[in-house]
């Protein structure tokens, strides 16, 4: 199993180097190319939600990935340690939930209200969509998807088939 | 790629280019500027992202954001992208439903027009 791990201060910035250094290993891992902007989108995702629970929560503890290649699958595995944050999700934390969210995104789209229509919680105050878009978005971006409360905070696991033997 | 905005006005069409990666650190710059013009009075709005490399939720929202602060003046924000990459996370959100989506600049503010 190749493992690579990655811990980053809780800034913005630097989630832009964690999506180039998961594209860059999943590329090394043999995933296909034509998954790679999915694992660039959805690790993107998993870091932005995880950066802004440290920033609300516990800005100076760093975020962390590990990224591993066994058994055929390229997984990525994003842990935020914001304990207020997994409270405040309040079990809303599988894939179902956060598909709910796009259901709702898209339902307010469809019923021809529009975002801009009234009481259509699409963007919440500060312009972002409503919570739980971004892991909506991981949701439909990666092959499989896990996502989970630990001891800390919330582990959102993603995962993609890759083809290269271990060198 | 950082980003980089730059707007023009084409028939009385306020046209925004954007190049470069919106995302958590860089979409509040494009925020910034589109409540700039809303706040100077152009309500209508083409956002053109054919060189937009990248885009995740937190640059949806910010183009949502957009869009509630035109339509509250009447106004219509819409996209330029072909970018299948892009065009993606608009299909998976359901947000292709909500924005007009053009192939150039010139057919988002031919549409626009003709709607008026």
């Amino acid at each position: 199993m190749a493992m690579v791990e990655v811990a980053f201060t809780p800034l913005p910035a630097h989630v832009r180097t964690a999506r180039l250094v998961a594209v860059a290993v999943a590329r090394r891992s043999g995933v296909a190319d034509s998954l790679l902007d999915e694992v660039r989108l959805a690790v993107g995702e998993a870091c932005s939600r995880a950066v802004e629970a440290h920033r609300q929560y516990c800005p100076a503890e760093p975020v962390k990935i590990a990224l591993t290649d066994s058994g055929g699958r390229f997984e990525v595995v994003v842990t935020d340690a914001a304990r207020g944050e997994a409270a405040a999700l309040n079990g809303a934390t599988d894939a179902g939930d956060a598909a709910h969210a796009v259901a709702v995104a898209a339902g307010g789209a469809a019923a021809g209200s529009s975002a801009a229509g009234a009481g259509q919680p699409l963007s919440d105050a500060r312009g972002g969509l409503q919570d739980g878009s971004g892991l909506a978005v991981i949701a439909e971006l990666a092959d499989d998807v896990r996502i989970s409360r630990t001891a800390d905070g919330i582990s959102v696991c993603m995962s993609w088939p890759s083809s290269v033997c271990e060198q | 790629m950082d980003l980089k905005l730059d707007d023009h006005e084409k028939d009385g069409i306020r046209v925004v280019d954007v190049e470069g990666e919106i995302d958590v650190y860089t979409a509040p710059r494009l925020r910034e500027l589109l409540i700039e013009l809303v706040n100077k009075g152009d309500y209508q709005l083409v956002v053109n992202m054919e060189k937009v490399e990248f885009l995740d939720s937190t640059g949806l929202g910010v183009l949502v954001g957009g869009l509630k602060r035109v339509r509250a003046h009447d106004g219509s924000l819409d996209l330029v992208c072909r970018q299948e990459r892009i065009l993606k996370i608009f299909r998976i959100t359901g947000l292709t439903k909500v924005f007009g989506i053009h192939d150039t600049v010139e057919e988002a503010i031919k549409a626009r027009k003709s709607e008026k």
